[in-house]
């Protein structure tokens, strides 16, 4: 076994053990998604075949345009765009807001706000969703944006993020800043936003990531095309297509992935930042 | 004084700041927690305006019935694994990608980026993945000559089959976090185990792991925080099934009764129980690892 073998292994046999453990981790991991790329873009019989084809013979995008036509994908497609846009503008504001107030405002009761806002990241949303719904159907919310986006806008682990960044700021930047009896808001504007743009950028991935790969909620609240994102749309494509018709199944899957593994590429840095935040210094 | 006194001032500005999020965070979350108790003792169908009173037949009947039984196995299964497999397989993964292999960081994004994709969209993939005539998996067995299992009939399968997806799309998660702590530890301290010669193993267990344990600690609670809700998976994948309740765990059963079944008043109770399992889970942690902290 390579895996228990850490910083060591500098040898010859070291080395070719790490080399072996690498090959196994990029064959499953990557395995797995080259098969669900190269599916779709197959031709029908070239998916149904025993024992399957490594390369799509002939290539064909016609999975990619049944998706786009035949079925309301672009709809799905708007409605994710608009439903993480907004969330995501909502929640970096209001977690900025929540983590400055908590970091830097004296006020009653800081502490209790605090557990309030850490206490909820211990509630899954999957357990509230019962009471929820019934409250948005009550206010006539269901199957529209307002019904999925408000639920779900408000935000803790931004809050906690944010809030532990800010008091790592060197204090006398920040005392200097009230010193000069620079309003709250203009403090907030022009001395923490600019020292704190890496968490801020992790933050804002995260709840990208987050919002975009909604399921559970929206699933309940959205009824059609019209407020539904990617994945219940994909979700209602694999229900009336999949193990007939697994090509456009799988560009719809190609589809939602797409767009999230490219921010992520490019960003990938700033998102784990964020995400060790928290785990490191224990 | 014209203007307040800067600690008023404080107070209000800290009220228009705070006040948006904790409302949302008050009616959306903490409401509907106590919420869910109040309605675990009603039978209601949830598009009903009315809720009966019922007392504790939902409880008695969520705790006596066997199909409960096997829902509170199958999560039980399903995070025990979740967590062991991901943090095993993280550990493994970050360990090998500390050393300095050649294209190291192609796989280590090759490894996270499972992580941000849509469970849906996995879900719905990997249904495809675990195909018994055309799929993936069972190509790959046939080659070393092994038939496949019936993943979407036999229930033991199917769990084993949502659970392995569920660990190859979160092992990202894990794996940068074990990254990060290894990247961050103290690299005098395994020069020292060097000069000693002491074996891989043994520096491993006296030097690294040690130092990894607020990371380990960390990911534990997160890992089964998140393994433990874990829906759109299991939804697309096998929709609970098979056999009823094959992989029905105790989120989806929350969804299934309330959902599916119209009965919100029982789905309030697997959800308060759920609550309370969680809130128990969570304390003991906090708890073992302060008692780690005072020695």
């Amino acid at each position: 076994m390579s895996a228990p073998t850490p910083a060591g292994g500098t040898g010859l046999r070291g080395r070719v053990g790490g080399y072996a453990g690498l090959l196994l981790v990029v064959l499953l991991v990557a395995i797995p998604l080259y098969w669900i790329l190269i599916s779709s873009l197959k031709e029908r019989p070239d998916i149904y075949t025993v024992p399957v084809s490594w390369f799509p013979d002939p290539v064909t995008g016609a999975n990619y345009s049944t998706v786009g036509t035949g079925v309301a994908f672009t709809d799905y497609l708007r409605n994710s765009v608009v439903i993480t846009a907004t969330l995501t503008v909502v929640q970096v504001a209001l977690g900025v807001l929540s983590a400055f107030a908590l970091a830097f405002l004296r006020f009653p009761g800081r502490t209790a706000v605090l557990l309030f806002v850490i206490g909820s990241l211990m509630v899954p949303n999957q357990i509230t969703v019962i009471s929820n719904y019934a409250l948005v159907a009550q206010l006539g919310w269901r199957n529209t944006f307002a019904g999925i986006i408000v639920p779900l806008a408000g935000v803790a682990f931004g809050t906690f993020l944010m809030r532990n960044h800010f008091l790592s700021l060197p204090r006398e930047i920040i005392e200097a800043a009230e010193m000069d009896a620079a309003g709250p808001l203009r403090m907030l504007w022009r001395v923490v936003l600019p020292m704190s743009w890496p968490t801020l950028i992790a933050f804002t991935l995260i709840t990208i990531v987050n919002e975009w790969n909604q399921y559970l909620w929206p699933l309940l609240i959205a009824d059609d095309a019209s407020v539904a994102p990617l994945p219940v749309g994909l979700a209602q494509l694999q229900d009336t297509q999949g193990l007939t018709n697994w090509g456009p199944v799988l560009a719809g899957t190609v589809l939602t992935m797409l767009p999230i593994l490219v921010i992520f590429l490019a960003l990938q840095r700033h998102m784990i930042k964020g995400l060790t935040a928290g785990a490191v210094k224990g | 004084m014209r203007r307040p006194a800067p600690r008023r001032r404080g107070t209000l500005l800290a009220v228009a700041f705070l006040l948006p999020n904790l409302v949302l965070l008050g009616v959306f979350t903490y409401r509907p927690l106590l919420d869910n108790i109040r309605l675990s003792f009603t039978d209601w169908n949830i598009s009903s305006p009315t809720a009966t009173y019922i007392g504790f037949a939902n409880y008695v009947e969520w705790f006596t019935s066997s199909a409960s039984h096997a829902v509170l196995w199958n999560t039980a299964v399903f995070t025990a694994a979740a967590v062991i497999g991901s943090m095993a397989l993280g550990l493994a993964l970050a360990l090998l990608l500390d050393r300095p292999l050649f294209g190291r960081n192609a796989v280590r994004s090759l490894v996270f980026a499972p992580f941000v994709v849509a469970g849906a969209a996995v879900g719905v993939a990997f249904q495809f993945v675990f195909d018994p005539t055309f799929g993936l998996v069972q190509d790959l067995l046939a080659r070393v000559g092994v038939a496949a299992p019936a993943f979407y009939q036999d229930p033991e399968w199917a769990l084993f089959m949502v659970t392995a997806t569920y660990v190859w799309k979160n092992l990202g998660y894990t794996f940068v976090i074990y990254l990060a702590a290894l990247q961050g530890r103290r690299a005098e301290l395994d020069e020292a185990a060097e000069i000693d010669a002491a074996s891989a193993w043994t520096k491993f267990r006296r030097v690294t792991w040690p130092q990894l344990r607020p990371a380990t600690f960390f990911l534990l609670i997160t890992v089964l925080l998140n393994s433990f809700q874990v829906f759109d998976i299991i939804d697309t994948m096998t929709r609970g099934g098979p056999l009823g309740n094959g992989t029905t765990t105790m989120v989806y059963q929350v969804y299934q009764e309330t959902f599916v079944n119209q009965r919100a008043g029982f789905g309030a109770t697997v959800a308060t129980v759920m609550f309370l399992i969680l809130l128990v889970v969570t304390l003991l942690q906090v708890r073992v690892m302060e008692r780690g902290q005072e020695r």
